[in-house]
């Protein structure tokens, strides 16, 4: 695989860490959790890798909401 | 008398009744051009959207031609506004390239040039003119703008204050924290992590000096670094744009005066 931009990287590294972050969910919710996730990354797919000014919001704001479903009180999504 | 005056005025009233129209006149066409963009669609870029609108049927205020805008030619313009009087500050931005308020900004009446309108410079836009200002209030959350006090006054009522005392609070305290200034402090556009700002900074010198107040020395504290004040290099941007008239550039210089000899 080629080398990853330092965007792709972020990129990347924000799906690991929603991806983490789905262990401390109860069990039961957690596949719901997996769809989720890869359903929102995969929104975005097609946004070309030389977009940074989009590429950039889009892993601003996915910090944002993964701090928010990460609060205790949130336990499924659907 | 008052009922005289009143046959009076309606008998001069009556037949100019229906004259002085907005129809009678030349319309005055002015062109807004207003920044757009839409966090739905993340891959379009911002782009700035032209609006026309008769000034004569247009009230003096940006804010007035905005809503104008926003209720006959595009409900999605999307904007902050509340008390329309400069009291709020939510609807600052940036207009024909200064900061202010819009509520506060009279149009330019030549209409031969046009008026463009950008959200405030260097915040992260939500959507069209609106920023975040997320950020901005975390900072002024750190300098902890209250009143702090280890003893309770002897009466057991009030903090009392005297006359000279109060009046060193005066051009300080009519802030509204629209962050006009802030916005157009470069120092402050490529340090806005560590840099407090002129907004911020003049609430922390509103604080130091009030007399009621007694953290003096651990607010002190908290500036005494490279980045959290000193970053101030008197551009004096703040000053020059601030909508209320305030200065904030003279109120940092005050707080680096007393940090100077500690």
């Amino acid at each position: 695989m080629a080398r990853l931009s330092g965007i792709q990287k972020e990129v990347t590294k924000l799906y690991r860490h929603c991806c983490r972050c789905v262990y401390k969910k109860p069990e039961e919710t957690r596949p719901n959790w997996r769809r989720f996730i890869r359903g929102e990354f995969a929104k975005y797919r097609e946004i070309p890798k030389r977009d940074f000014a989009t590429v950039e919001y889009l892993i601003r704001q996915g910090w944002k909401r993964a701090e928010l479903y990460a609060g205790e009180g949130v336990r499924d999504v659907r | 008398m008052f009922r005289s005056t009143l046959t009076q005025l309606t008998k001069i009233a009556a037949p100019h009744r229906f004259l002085a129209t907005t129809a009678e006149l030349a319309p005055r066409v002015k062109t807004f051009k207003i920044y757009r963009w839409n966090p739905d669609t993340p891959e379009k870029k911002p782009e700035l959207q032209t609006y026309e609108i008769n000034l004569n049927e247009c009230g003096p205020m940006v804010l007035d031609a905005l809503l104008k805008i926003k209720n006959e030619q595009d409900s999605t313009l999307t904007l902050r506004r509340s008390c329309r009087e400069g009291i709020c500050g939510s609807c600052a931005m940036n207009i024909g390239g200064k900061n202010t308020l819009a509520c506060l900004c009279r149009i330019d009446t030549n209409t031969s040039k046009e008026l463009k309108i950008y959200p405030l410079p260097h915040m992260f836009v939500v959507r069209d003119l609106v920023p975040d200002l997320t950020h901005f209030y975390k900072q002024y959350k750190s300098i902890q703008p209250y009143l702090q006090r280890d003893t309770v006054p002897e009466d057991g009522t009030e903090n009392l204050q005297s006359v000279a005392d109060r009046k060193k609070l005066d051009g300080l305290y009519e802030c509204i924290l629209c962050a006009c200034c802030s916005t157009s402090c470069p120092s402050y556009w490529w340090n806005q992590q560590q840099y407090l700002g002129p907004a911020v900074l003049m609430q922390a010198y509103r604080w130091l000096i009030d007399s009621r107040d007694q953290a003096t020395a651990v607010r002190k504290e908290m500036l005494q670094n490279s980045m959290s004040l000193y970053r101030c290099h008197t551009i004096m941007n703040c000053s020059k744009t601030c909508p209320k008239g305030l200065n904030p550039g003279k109120a940092i210089a005050e707080i680096k005066k007393s940090l100077a000899f500690d």
